[in-house]
């Protein structure tokens, strides 16, 4: 690895280095290297790019690191990773996405996750996804995530953007059985003339079933945001999708939170804020010593955080 | 030192402050008044957050009537809302740490907070969001200034919404504060026991000073209650 994409590695998973445990890292297409542990089996699909990973059933307090890196400018890549996760584990997951595009064509990664989670199985999936570089090309990403929850399963999804990442489109994609729940949080800065559109679109089946899909964006300069949520209560079921976002300069964000119940004992809320940064809040931080840019910062930092 | 010179300020052709003349100098100096006496514009026109229409600012014989809330914070002035901010995402510890313009330790954050009667450990590491009620805002709004330092503190009604019990906390926070400060505290209140332990009073009405003077002068004319207010019933 070189130092570019030692610096992705650690912007995306915190890694400063290959990790200890169950990995797979990707780099410029092609897998560098994979280690499946005594419980987390990690096997290359033969049928196309990505891998299948197996987290044996009991397994607790294990993590998984799956990051990609791109470094070389232009390149495009579509991977799937689908995850077993077998009943009763506890286990985090770690993806993310980080490009750097120092020439001029567009470099763009497109991962298609897909996560089975049985009874019982509590996960959390952390995937960041940032861009750098000081070519025109364009940093491209577009994630796509299916999950499926099993009787009393429980995710936790954790979705940062945060810098340099020209276009996205993010879509999710969740099935929920009873008494399982998804928790979504996701965070998004766009600057520039970025563009992101984001979609989610939940299923709520079982009964007791429940979601909280809570996006926190901030857009500034020219860019676009577009956030799209529908939660469907199909049984008896509590929904709450939730976009508060921050606009500023001569962005542009849209937010659509659709809830649907079938079901007369399906509870769903849905809220949508856009506003830019209160006044009072910056005075604030000035009668504290701050310049109004650094207040504007500070704001922002602690909203996204 | 601070002065106001022949200072004015109007909005929309009203008047809310008329040709104030007056100079701060001692330690701990309470403005009180009827409700719309002017009393929070001229706070705020202290911290810079609003220009005066006429006349001038001195504070140390220096003129800070052009200085941004930003330069008048850096030159030694604080300022306490009376309606405290929200944020989200931002801990109490991070603005202590933005008062006191470093990063501070936990167990700084904890002495300012238990000086003004919050259990640190309870609120260190909590967001300044809805979840916090009004008196524990106002709380930590007062060990921001503390964290400050600095050597002019304007309290713009520190007891607005906080609950009794915790009233005579506060009253304790700055009786020490009385004690202890190098600088100047300038405090809004409408509270005796406040007034009572100023070392000046100043009284607005209409837009005026009404009086201005050592408490035990100003003070028994406040409470003279049996009369009606001498400020109030003339205006």
């Amino acid at each position: 690895m070189d130092s570019i994409q030692k610096k992705l590695l650690a912007e995306v998973a915190d890694l400063h280095d290959v990790p200890q445990g169950a990995y797979s890292l990707r780099i410029n297409g092609s897998l560098y290297g994979k280690n499946s542990s005594e419980n987390i089996e990690i096997v290359a699909k033969t049928d196309k790019p990505g891998i299948d990973i197996y987290v044996k059933a009991g397994t607790k307090n294990e993590s998984l690191h799956i990051p990609v890196i791109l470094s070389q400018s232009g390149l495009k890549e579509l991977v799937y990773n689908d995850f077993h996760i077998g009943e009763d584990c506890d286990v985090t997951i770690v993806a993310g996405c980080g490009i750097h595009n120092g020439g001029d064509a567009a470099s763009e990664h497109s991962g298609i996750h897909a996560f089975y989670v049985s009874k019982n199985a509590k996960i959390k999936y952390v995937e960041k996804h940032y861009g750098q570089g000081d070519g025109n090309g364009e940093n491209i990403m577009n994630p796509t995530t299916y999950v499926e929850l099993a009787e009393n399963a429980h995710m936790e999804m954790e979705t940062v953007q945060i810098k340099g990442v020209d276009s996205t489109y993010r879509k999710t994609v969740a099935k929920v059985s009873k008494n399982a729940t998804l928790v979504v949080h996701e965070k998004i800065m766009t600057h520039g003339k970025q563009v992101a559109d984001t979609e989610f679109e939940v299923e709520l089946n079982g009964e007791n079933s429940g979601t909280h899909v809570i996006s926190r964006a901030v857009a500034r300069d020219q860019s676009k945001q577009k956030f799209l949520s529908v939660i469907k209560g199909n049984n008896k079921c509590s929904g709450h999708t939730e976009c508060d976002a921050i606009i500023m300069d001569n962005a542009t964000v849209a937010a659509i939170p659709e809830i649907l119940a079938v079901n007369p004992d399906a509870s769903l809320i849905h809220e949508a804020a856009i506003g830019k940064i209160a006044g009072e809040q910056l005075i604030k931080l000035m009668t504290l010593g701050l310049t109004e840019k650094e207040a504007e910062e500070e704001i922002v930092n602690g909203f996204l955080r | 030192m601070l002065e106001f010179r022949n200072v004015s300020y109007s909005v929309a052709g009203k008047d809310i402050l008329k040709n104030i003349n007056l100079t701060i100098d001692d330690r701990f100096v309470a403005i009180t008044g009827p409700n719309g006496s002017g009393k929070s514009t001229m706070a705020k026109l202290i911290a810079g957050i609003i220009k005066p229409t006429e006349g001038s600012i001195l504070m140390d014989g220096v003129d800070i009537t052009d200085l941004s809330i930003t330069e008048r914070a850096k030159a030694g002035i604080s300022f306490a809302f009376q309606q405290p901010v929200r944020f989200k995402g931002i801990t109490v510890r991070d603005l202590i740490s933005l008062a006191a313009g470093k990063s501070t330790s936990i167990a700084e954050a904890c002495s300012y907070l238990s000086e003004v009667g919050l259990c640190a450990k309870d609120y260190v590491n909590r967001e300044v969001d809805a979840s916090l009620s009004g008196g524990e805002l106002k709380r930590i709004e007062i060990a921001m200034i503390n964290a400050r330092g600095t050597k002019l503190s304007v309290f713009d009604e520190p007891e607005a919404g906080i609950d009794l019990w915790s009233f005579n906390n506060l009253i304790k926070v700055f009786e020490k504060m009385h004690e202890r400060t190098k600088g100047t505290i300038i405090i809004i209140s409408h509270q005796e026991r406040i007034l009572n332990i100023s070392d000046k009073i100043i009284v607005l009405a209409n837009g005026g000073v009404a009086e201005y003077g050592d408490r035990e002068e100003v003070f028994p004319k406040l409470m003279d209650v049996r009369s009606g207010c001498n400020f109030t019933k003339n205006s």
